[in-house]
């Protein structure tokens, strides 16, 4: 089923083992911004584990993580649920349709002050 | 010892302080240094995801070249430095990419992570020394309060990046210290400025960027001092707007007396 293998290309992606995964939500503790996200870190890892893929392309809180990597930083288990938001980041903007910023949108966004880091982070995080 | 230096684009363009003043302390302080020769882009954010090669090449052609120099990668913005380090150590330690990269990538002699990549502020910790840095300061910052901001980049994943304690770092402390001045402590020394998602939900930005000024003026900041050109954009332009934001860089050459 193409569903199942997407879950185990973001697993794979991903390079972490949900199944490490104790559930004592110190990622989701930790997270910055964890009130602008519909599923939390800790329920990605468990979704992902449960198959769930379908719920995490749709959510919010793969545009609202700000990949500090507080969660890979303070995870007891090194499971990492940056890297499975990552992944299926990937998996969304990969597909035809799926960037969520485009080039020609980009020279509108340069002001005075907006440092090239930034603007070359986010088309990264956003288009493929 | 010899340091090839990356600069990296926002260093040339809206960052030039951090990256004029951070030359001319390096030449006071004697740091033998030299700009890597048409160095690339390096990708701004490291590729996470285990099936990304293409988007690592660029770092890996700064690190082969300062391989071929002889010589250590010094970094200075947050970013250039994060995706450095994770970039060298996947080339040392990762076979897939390493042998992916080599393939594409054809140099003279496979790559394979040899390159030390140093941040600024980890050369006057190690290389320089704090010790020194005292000695040849000519305009100690005495009585200024500053609040050291270390931000996510140059800290996590600490497994890879080695900088310093991920929860509780004291580098930058020890740098306000060398340079005259008092560091001030406050909770949110490490906590994310809201990154590059300022971009698309400013709102976001300007909750994390505020929270981090409010907390480093309640006690007692009258300045911070950052080494990030994204960090330096949300704080100033997304914080509250109550404390001023500088380089490390700036106001070490104002201590060591280079300033202009």
């Amino acid at each position: 089923m193409e569903k199942n293998e997407i879950v185990r290309l973001v697993k794979e992606r991903s390079g972490t083992d949900a199944r490490k995964c104790m559930k004592c939500g110190k990622c989701s503790g930790r997270c910055p911004a964890y009130h602008d996200m519909d599923i939390k870190p800790h329920q990605f890892v468990s979704y992902i584990e449960k198959g769930e893929i379908d719920k995490l392309m749709q959510s919010k809180s793969l545009y609202t993580c700000l990949s500090c990597f507080a969660c890979v930083e303070r995870c007891p288990r090194g499971v990492a649920p940056a890297n499975v938001i990552e992944a299926v980041r990937q998996e969304v903007i990969r597909q035809q349709g799926g960037n969520k910023i485009m080039a020609e949108t980009v020279p509108s966004m340069i002001d005075e002050t907006i440092p090239q880091q930034l603007l070359v982070s986010m088309f990264r995080k956003l288009n493929k | 010892m010899k340091f090839s230096y990356y600069p990296g684009c926002t260093l040339k363009t809206k960052a030039k302080e951090l990256d004029l003043y951070g030359r001319k302390s390096l030449e006071k302080l004697g740091v033998d240094f030299e700009e890597v020769k048409e160095w690339q882009c390096c990708g701004a954010v490291y590729p996470v995801s285990r099936d990304e090669v293409a988007t690592k090449l660029s770092a890996v052609r700064t690190l082969a070249s300062a391989k071929q120099e002889n010589a250590k990668l010094l970094t200075l913005c947050s970013a250039c430095h994060h995706v450095l380090k994770r970039v060298n150590d996947d080339m040392k330690n990762d076979d897939n990419i390493r042998l992916k990269a080599n393939n594409y990538l054809g140099l003279d002699e496979p790559y394979q992570g040899e390159t030390e990549v140093v941040h600024y502020l980890e050369l006057l910790r190690d290389y320089v020394g704090f010790d020194k840095i005292k000695e040849a300061v000519v305009n100690p910052l005495k009585g200024q309060k500053i609040a050291a901001y270390y931000g996510c980049l140059l800290l996590r994943p600490s497994e890879t990046l080695k900088f310093d304690n991920p929860e509780n770092p004291s580098i930058i402390e020890e740098f306000i210290k060398a340079i005259g001045a008092t560091p001030v402590k406050y909770p949110f020394s490490n906590e994310c400025c809201g990154a590059y998602v300022s971009a698309t939900n400013k709102e976001i930005a300007v909750k994390k960027s505020t929270k981090v000024t409010d907390s480093a003026v309640a006690n007692g900041a009258e300045k911070i001092v950052t080494a990030c050109p994204l960090c330096m954009y949300n704080l100033t332009e997304n914080g509250n707007k109550k404390v001023p934001v500088y380089y490390f860089t700036e106001l070490l050459a104002e201590a060591l007396g280079v300033k202009e």
